[in-house]
């Protein structure tokens, strides 16, 4: 073997060696990538539950598995890992060799089963929470209850793939799949170890979802035309379209991989965040977290931004985020971004909040891959306070070799994280 | 050679009080300490209650207390008491090069509003459109934030000006494990100097306590010994705490000018399904680990034993026969004193461990039902903290006297 490859900090250098996603587009890259490039729209009128007194009616919910939705988002995480592992060819099945990091949604108990346990409660116990306590109690029905512990969902994918050591549930909101590309970045490169799985689902989509998110005038309430809805960057856009979603990376060592003979999608050239203490949801107003975020990704990298030739925006849609990102990124690329091209996977999967920097990290690869720039779909009515290159409406062919993608959450988490083709 | 991990700050409220010294007081001056439990709360289950906390000495901002709910509270304030105590407070340069990790359940239920549709629900005559109504007209945004896992470490970001990198992990005890881990081989490897990390649990919270109920994982009644449980059908008691550590590199540490605590040793992670033997063979490849760091001399135990009877009893087996081997001194069971306390149990174990080495001392026997806690008559170098969750992960870590 010939000399161990590092990078500009002598690290080791970390590979992707295989990648898998799941939206409202459908089960596996192939499938995603033709409806994206296609310009397609996963974004439809909410079915799963009745939608009276809603303002918002729309959503990218994951309508076409047969799983109870209570269900979906480790039954949606498990296709997406399945997919990568098998494109890697690492390990065997059942025994993956390096840790999981997984981003996850909260999960509490849901009004299906609080509606359940009172129901069939006793009102001399005292009040709501005690009545149902007492019914839960009677019950102790430790499977069904297991699915409300926080590290369910990440020991279920555990479980199922043979991960290493004890599996890490993060969330870091709609930041999370890229906090989870970071944690598995941090560990190859401290030599922790040669392999990580890196997963972001979420399948949250509940009436009491879409209504807290209403309530911070987060969603768009352009419900009648559906497909039309999300519009990163335009000057009608009001709000993100929430949805469903999840994607896997397989990261690796870049040595240990090309000796096993793996093939090298791309490398994680670099991964860094900066958090904000300016406000609950909103950005410091002078973009000075979302700036420390992107320079930080550079310093990281060991690159410039002149280097970067495709930004995959966070670009949710709504007027604060993306003026925001807009702002953020001008500050550091200078006159040279208006010639980068910059796109938003959102207007046509949605937000897939917890599950979104995973997706969107996978997407930005098959961008460098298959050399096509899936577009900015929606963009009738530009906002002229945005002037990007937001590859309009229609796909692009283009030699990408490097990708920026955001992604910002709310409580102030900013993450950033740079793919390029493999080292020459 | 490798830097290492320092603990130079604590912050630790409980139902036994707030910050080093009332610790200390309660647990090491006491004979014997007594823990704080309250029955009235969830009755027939008794919890450790968080006492009364002052919060405008850390939260300063009316407005930033009304934006959190409880367990926000707690955790800001008791991040805030880590960083005074680390001397970080108002250093805004190092506070915004500093990183946190938290360990975090989910944020908290509007639980009135919760009774109130629970109560109308059953006899509307479109329950889900019921459902949507009340949600949408009593639902409260602020409360939204509250209910976001991650709004822990958002709001210890907006309160203290901590604004390095910010990960929350999910998921009960290992959560907690693992948020220590990551900041101390980070640390180790160069990936950041200083790291504000820790977690809180409210024992009193009811929507927490379905789960819990419904899983079979409380104990029902007064609370006997941990190690006396797994007899009785085993289960935990749980109690609130808010625990957050500073970890700094030594080098890092010497350049402000602090002294640790202590330093930490290996933190290991690991995870089984719990058929029987597993949890013990976790736990003994984490011990030869441990012992080839803390070469021959004996350790006491810090041990986040919850009480569930298969994972206490073979907790208690192997320490047992560590202790018979004379490579264990001593056991204190924490939940006995403190309760179980899922997220912020590592962090709590950890924080207890530094402040005993860094008083030259140790705790007293937390309970005197089973002989299993024997005082202690030299005061450790070295003491391990054990933390096997009520449903899965085995999470161990070495706490040293600093040099």
């Amino acid at each position: 073997m010939g000399k161990p490859l590092r990078d500009h900090k002598n690290r080791p250098v970390v590979a992707v060696t295989g990648i898998g996603a799941v939206s409202s587009l459908g089960v596996g890259l192939e499938e995603n990538w033709a409806a994206l490039t296609g310009g397609k729209s996963g974004i439809h009128r909410i079915s799963r539950f009745p939608v009276a007194h809603l303002r918002t009616t729309i959503a990218g919910t994951i309508d076409y598995l047969a799983t109870d939705p209570r269900g979906l988002t480790l039954a949606v995480g498990e296709l997406a890992a399945d997919e990568a592992i098998r494109q890697s060819r690492i390990g065997s099945p059942g025994h993956f060799p390096g840790p999981l990091f997984a981003a996850v949604p909260p999960v509490e108990v849901d009004w299906q089963q609080r509606e359940k346990l009172y129901a069939s409660s006793d009102p001399a116990r005292g009040d709501a929470y005690d009545r149902m306590i007492a019914v839960a109690d009677a019950a102790n029905d430790r499977s069904e209850f297991e699915e409300y512990l926080f590290a369910n969902v990440g020991e279920r994918l555990a479980d199922r793939f043979g991960t290493t050591g004890a599996p890490i549930s993060l969330t870091t909101a709609c930041a999370s799949g890229a906090t989870a590309i970071q944690l598995g970045v941090e560990a190859i490169r401290r030599g922790d170890t040669d392999a990580a799985l890196c997963i972001g689902t979420d399948c949250s989509v509940t009436a009491e979802s879409v209504i807290r998110f209403i309530l911070l005038s987060a969603l768009s309430s352009n419900n009648e035309v559906p497909e039309e809805a999300a519009k990163p960057f335009s000057k009608d856009r009001d709000g993100f379209v929430i949805a469903e979603g999840a994607a896997a990376l397989v990261l690796e060592n870049y040595d240990t991989a090309v000796a096993r003979g793996a093939r090298i999608l791309a490398v994680v050239r670099g991964a860094a965040e900066k958090s904000d203490d300016f406000h609950r949801t909103r950005s410091k107003p002078d973009g000075s977290a979302v700036i420390g975020a992107l320079r930080n990704t550079f310093e990281d990298a060991g690159m410039h931004p002149d280097e970067i030739a495709y930004i995959n925006a966070h670009g949710t849609g709504t007027p604060e985020n993306d003026k925001m990102e807009a702002m953020s990124l001008e500050a550091v690329f200078g006159e040279k971004l208006k010639s980068v091209p910059i796109s938003s996977n959102k207007s046509m999967i949605g937000h897939t909040l917890s599950a979104a920097g995973a997706i969107e990290a996978v997407f930005s690869i098959k961008t460098m891959l298959s050399g096509v720039i899936p577009p900015t779909i929606n963009y009738q009515v530009p906002d002229p306070t945005i002037a990007l290159d937001v590859v309009p409406n229609t796909a692009r062919a283009a030699n990408v070799r490097t990708v920026l993608s955001n992604s910002f959450g709310f409580g102030g988490q900013n993450a950033c994280l740079i793919f390029a083709e493999e080292p020459a | 050679m490798a830097r290492e991990v320092w603990i130079t700050g604590i912050g630790i409220t409980s139902s036994l009080g707030e910050g080093l010294d009332a610790h200390w007081q309660a647990l090491a001056e006491s004979d014997p300490p007594k823990p704080v439990i309250d029955r009235s709360i969830v009755s027939p289950y008794a919890v450790h209650p968080m006492v009364p906390l002052d919060l405008d000495k850390q939260i300063p901002k009316k407005g930033d207390q009304r934006q959190m709910e409880n367990w926000q509270r707690v955790g800001t304030y008791s991040a805030g008491l880590a960083i005074d105590d680390a001397g970080m407070k108002g250093d805004l340069d190092l506070l915004s090069r500093t990183h946190l990790i938290v360990a975090a359940s989910g944020g908290e239920r509007d639980q009135a509003a919760d009774a109130g549709i629970l109560q109308g629900i059953g006899s509307a005559p479109a329950p889900q459109e019921f459902l949507n109504e009340r949600l949408a007209s009593d639902l409260r945004p602020t409360l939204f934030l509250a209910q976001l896992p991650n709004l822990l470490a958002g709001n210890i970001s907006i309160v203290h000006k901590v604004t390095g990198s910010s990960r929350t992990f999910l998921g009960e005890e290992t959560a907690g494990v693992s948020a220590v881990e990551v900041a101390a081989r980070r640390i180790r490897a160069d990936q950041g100097d200083i790291f504000l990390v820790g977690g809180t649990s409210i024992a009193e919270r009811k929507d927490v306590l379905i789960t819990l109920v419904g899983g079979g994982f409380c104990w029902k009644g007064d609370p006997i010994s941990v190690w006396a449980r797994p007899e009785q059908g085993g289960g935990a008691t749980f109690g609130s705490v808010g625990a957050f550590l500073v970890l700094e590199a030594s080098d890092h540490a010497e350049k402000r000018g602090r002294r640790p605590y202590a330093k930490l040793g290996p933190v290991l992670s690991d995870r089984s399904a719990r058929k029987p033997g597993q949890a013990t063979a976790n736990g003994e490849r984490q011990m030869k680990i441990i012992r080839e760091a803390a070469g021959n001399r004996p350790l006491a135990v810090l041990s986040g034993a919850t009480g569930m009877a298969d994972a206490t009893r073979e907790e208690r087996d192997l320490l047992a026969a560590l202790r018979q081997r004379g490579e264990v001194s001593t056991v204190r069971g924490v939940a006995n004193m403190l309760g179980s306390c899922l997220e912020a149990n590592f962090a709590v174990e950890v924080g207890l461990a530094a402040l005993a080495l860094s008083r030259n001392g140790f705790y007293q026997p937390f309970e005197n039902e089973t002989g299993f806690e024997q005082p202690l008559a030299e005061p450790p170098s070295a003491i391990v903290a054990t933390c096997w969750g009520i449903w899965r992960g085995e999470g161990i870590g070495l706490i040293e006297k600093a040099g």
